[in-house]
């Protein structure tokens, strides 16, 4: 038990450096970060080609058809009505 | 069927003019709602102009100020399941709107990213696709988008979490590539895959 209080709590210099090294930048050759930096921008690329086709279509000129039916629906109900 | 307008009190001829306004500003936007449920054009305008003159003869039911948007698009999803109903069931994957939507973008004219996009989404289960677009395209929050398809914020969330995975999925694989010869594996693994995701729940 001593000896589990004496790594715990007072480190000797040779350990502190081993787990110095331990802390060390990660050693994996795929560097996650980089590759979810990119996945990050794969979808930001996605939902911007999404928006690009919603607003397409928001940004096309209505057909006459909605409005002339709108109109033609409001006199039948206040005939109606 | 008993009319919920007649207990309420009379609207007046300034109350229908604001909510005229208000609806008709939103066409545009019920437009491109209605495409990416029904992917053709006509069909989409057609379910356009229903859900207007549905949003417009329930207006008596609507609290002005309140989010006007999201209670047309929820009409607009609505009528479109309700029609859709008839013939199979909401939460089978919708094939047929798949192909529609495959054919009405075979335009040569039309940019490949958004014509890859397209066929990205027509791959997706149709719960998922609406919640990215909703989210993704419409603008909507996920409370709102919520509200629209009638179902937990929660669920919303992960729906649109699955569609973004499996939408870059797809995209990346160029498993859309209409002339690929992977082209079937892809989508019947894709396809497989939104099956068994769908079913855990």
């Amino acid at each position: 038990m001593g000896d589990e209080n004496a790594k715990r709590g007072r480190p000797s210099r040779k350990r502190h450096a081993d787990s110095m090294i331990e802390k060390m930048p990660s050693p994996d050759p795929r560097k996650p970060s980089a590759a979810l930096d990119e996945a990050r921008l794969r979808q930001q690329a996605i939902g911007v080609r999404l928006r690009q086709m919603f607003d397409d279509v928001v940004n096309e000129d209505v057909p006459d058809e909605f409005l002339e039916i709108l109109r033609r629906h409001d006199i039948k109900t206040v005939e109606n009505g | 069927m008993s009319d919920p307008a007649a207990a309420r009190p009379p609207r007046s001829a300034a109350d229908d003019e604001a909510f005229k306004q208000e609806l008709v500003q939103l066409i545009p936007h019920l437009r491109a709602f209605a495409r990416t449920l029904c992917g053709d054009p006509a069909a989409a305008d057609d379910l356009a102009q229903d859900a207007m003159m549905k949003a417009w003869d329930a207006r008596a039911s609507f609290q002005m100020g309140t989010n006007m948007k999201a209670w047309t698009f929820m009409i607009l999803r609505n009528q479109f399941y309700s029609e859709k109903r008839r013939s199979w069931r909401q939460s089978q994957l919708d094939q047929e709107a798949a192909e529609r939507t495959l054919v009405a973008v075979d335009d040569p004219e039309a940019p490949v990213a958004l014509d890859e996009l397209r066929q990205g989404l027509a791959m997706l289960p149709a719960e998922q696709r609406e919640a990215l677009i909703l989210v993704g395209a419409g603008g909507f929050a996920y409370e709102e988008a919520a509200e629209i398809c009638n179902c937990a914020v929660g669920t919303v969330k992960s729906r649109v979490s699955r569609a973004r995975r499996a939408l870059h999925a797809i995209l990346e694989d160029g498993s859309y590539d209409r002339d690929g010869a992977s082209a079937g594996d892809a989508m019947r693994a894709i396809l497989a895959d939104a099956e068994r995701l769908s079913t855990v729940r």
